[in-house]
């Protein structure tokens, strides 16, 4: 995973709410067996409109998205993190996230920003026209407009993007613990596993 | 004298492997479901990593997203290649990965092949008090028999493959009570339809949801199953209701439960995990159930709900700005004016199916609406799809098949089909669906595909009319 610290840029002035993962990638992308290439599916309903966002020469390209309240609710695909990583973005700015969604979203390097509506409301009238700038170490958005929000963080979602971490390498480190919880169960409820 | 804990806390504390100082706690899963479609790349990243799957005997694969759920035999009983190449590809993937790595494996043509979320609770692997985790949101389902079940992404497939476990933060705790009698004609889907009007799309987010009240005690087994299921499109990433006499019920003498001694065990375990009186839930909503109707949505949020009684809703009539944005532009897409009676909206599909509502008490009920009747002439296309071969062998055994076939509807092989557009059956743009699955969305059943959700007794009302209908005038 790539780490994750400054990201300045362009920020798709997107705002709005409910963004299911459906939208972010239909079904018929998820048949593939392979992580790449999904940015060709992203918002593809959206995108078949030739005035879009996400294809205007303006926003091409753009490494962070501004949304509204609850989104990537819906589907469990990870597909949707690797659509939006696909299409460039390493930042989403919104109220609110569904639970599964953040989570992908920072298993695959793109840290999800929690601001409140007032924040976005300001940042979207600023993405109209100039950049904005995200700082994952000191949890601020701010832009040249003297603008400067801090978000929370939790801090083990903030350690595993900052330093580009495989959960799986961290995991593998509590090995003992995970057999001695596997013995003790097995003790305690040995009708847990399995019958057949 | 411990402190009171919920439900939720009592399964969170018997799985707590080790906890990190941040407060991020590595779980123990106990039951791994497995289907075709998010779990190619996991298997992929094992691969790669030269990693193996720590415990093949709690993981159990089964294929239902893409399959087509058209005859998967010939005459002579020889397998039917699928049509399309990449669906092909996926469940040639898992037909590998799973005999590779030790998994059990319940192949597309099995007789116990079906939803996974039916074939947990259905094979008993899904048990009460057990962390049951799935490629897949509905995952939540599970918490239908007091399983703290929930949908992952692909990495954390990959994660509980090699560890058994996952990295997660405690969830808050919400209590939905839904107290009172129903009413006629309203189902277990009438109730999370209503209560996901109530709480909104996001209003559990964060929050493992409890089921409790005299309305969800009342429910069989396959109606916890059906509310718990969309916990997620309430925001919540699980769903639970108490395990009780009515789940040993159900789960008693299925395959993988335990057995004799090992069931008494459990049984007294499951009793213990009850949420304790004076516990304490960070936010709790009451519903009366005599509040809820038949019910059906009008827009592309599982959100957007009114009673089948009632009228599509003006934008301005939301207090939330972003609301009002939302609303027109689901109208838009619906086709629909506000004002318009929802049983004067017309219905060219009908789906009964998903894992929302594919067991037996749902065709039961589908069918008997539909018996004696005949879809309308305007209803282009109406399927029913059971959840499993066995909830397929049980319809057919009680003649509910030859129902649904005689009234013009067709009959079809198990798998999560027009759910959600991923396999051939689909629901034309442009046109409505009567639907029994979870969501809503743009495009879920097709591109510009117009969904209801509706109850299967709903679904059938709207197939024998041609138009959204109240099932309680069919019912008198």
């Amino acid at each position: 995973m790539t780490p994750l610290d400054k990201v300045e840029g362009r920020a798709i002035p997107f705002g709005l709410k409910n963004v299911d993962t459906d939208v972010i990638i239909p079904a018929h992308w998820l048949k593939t067996t392979t992580r790449e290439g999904m940015g060709r599916g992203a918002f593809e309903a959206i995108r078949k409109d030739p005035d879009n966002l996400f294809d205007s020469a303006e926003y091409k390209g753009a490494p962070i998205l501004i949304a509204g309240d609850n989104f990537g609710c819906g589907s469990s695909r990870e597909h949707a993190a690797w659509a939006l990583g696909d299409l460039g973005i390493r930042v989403v700015i919104a109220p609110s996230y569904s639970d599964i969604f953040s989570g992908n979203a920072v298993k695959n390097g793109i840290l999800p920003v929690v601001l409140p509506q007032t924040a976005i409301d300001r940042l979207m009238e600023v993405a109209a026209t100039d950049p904005v700038f995200v700082d994952l170490e000191h949890q601020t958005v701010t832009t040249q407009f003297q603008d400067r929000f801090t978000f929370e963080i939790d801090p083990f979602r903030k350690m595993c993007l900052l330093e580009g971490l495989d959960e799986i390498s961290l995991t593998e480190k509590s090995d003992a613990a995970i057999g001695a919880y596997e013995q003790k169960l097995d003790a305690d409820r040995p009708w847990m596993r399995p019958a057949a | 004298m411990t402190r009171p804990r919920t439900l939720y806390e009592k399964i969170w504390d018997a799985h707590v492997v080790e906890q990190r100082p941040d407060g991020t706690c590595l779980i123990f899963i106990d039951r791994h479901l497995v289907h075709e479609v998010t779990s190619p790349q996991a298997f992929a990243g094992l691969r790669a990593s030269g990693r193996t799957v720590r415990r093949p005997d709690l993981t159990l694969a089964v294929p239902d997203h893409n399959l087509p759920t058209t005859a998967r035999l010939d005459a002579a009983g020889n397998r039917l290649p699928i049509a399309d190449p990449e669906s092909a590809a996926q469940l040639a993937a898992l037909e590998k990965n799973a005999p590779e790595y030790g998994i059990r494996y319940i192949d597309a043509v099995a007789p116990e092949q079906g939803i996974v979320h039916v074939v947990g609770p259905e094979q008993g692997f899904s048990l009460p008090g057990t962390t049951i985790v799935c490629g897949d949101s509905h995952t939540a389902c599970h918490g239908g028999i007091g399983a703290l079940a929930f949908g992952i992404g692909t990495s954390e497939v990959e994660h509980v493959l090699a560890t058994q476990t996952l990295l997660l933060q405690p969830a808050r705790t919400m209590e939905v009570r839904v107290e009172g009698e129903v009413g006629p004609g309203v189902t277990a889907k009438d109730i999370i339809l209503h209560i996901t009007g109530v709480i909104g799309a996001a209003g559990g987010t964060g929050h493992v949801i409890e089921y409790t009240g005299s309305a969800i005690r009342a429910l069989s087994v396959e109606g916890r199953l059906t509310v718990s299921n969309m916990a997620i499109e309430g925001g919540a990433r699980a769903g639970l209701i108490a395990p009780d006499d009515v789940t040993f019920e159900y789960l008693e003498g299925r395959p993988y439960a335990p057995k004799g001694a090992d069931w008494e065990a459990a049984v007294a375990y499951w009793k213990s995990l009850a949420t304790d009186p004076g516990a304490a839930y960070d936010k709790t909503v009451v519903i009366d159930a005599a509040d809820i109707a038949p019910s059906v949505t009008w827009g592309t949020s599982p959100e957007d709900v009114v009673p089948i009684t009632g009228v599509v809703p003006a934008p301005g009539s939301f207090a939330d700005p972003s609301k009002q944005t939302a609303a027109a532009k689901s109208l838009a897409y619906m086709g629909l004016e506000p004002g318009t009676r929802m049983q004067d909206v017309p219905i060219e599909n009908i789906f009964i199916g998903s894992c929302t509502n594919s067991r037996i008490e749902d065709l039961r009920a589908a069918a008997a609406v539909i018996k004696g009747r005949h879809k309308a002439d305007n209803v282009k296309w109406a399927i029913v799809v059971p959840g499993s071969g066995l909830v397929k062998a049980q319809a057919e055994a009680e003649g509910l098949d030859r129902i649904f076939t005689d009234a013009g509807l067709e009959w079809r092989e198990p798998g999560c089909s027009a759910c959600l557009a991923m396999n051939p059956d689909k629901v034309p743009a442009g046109e409505r669906c009567a639907s029994t699955s979870n969501r809503n969305f743009v495009g879920r059943q097709g591109p510009g595909a117009r969904t209801h959700l509706v109850s299967p007794a709903m679904a059938a009302a709207a197939a024998v009319t041609g138009k959204l209908t109240d099932v309680r005038e069919l019912l008198a």
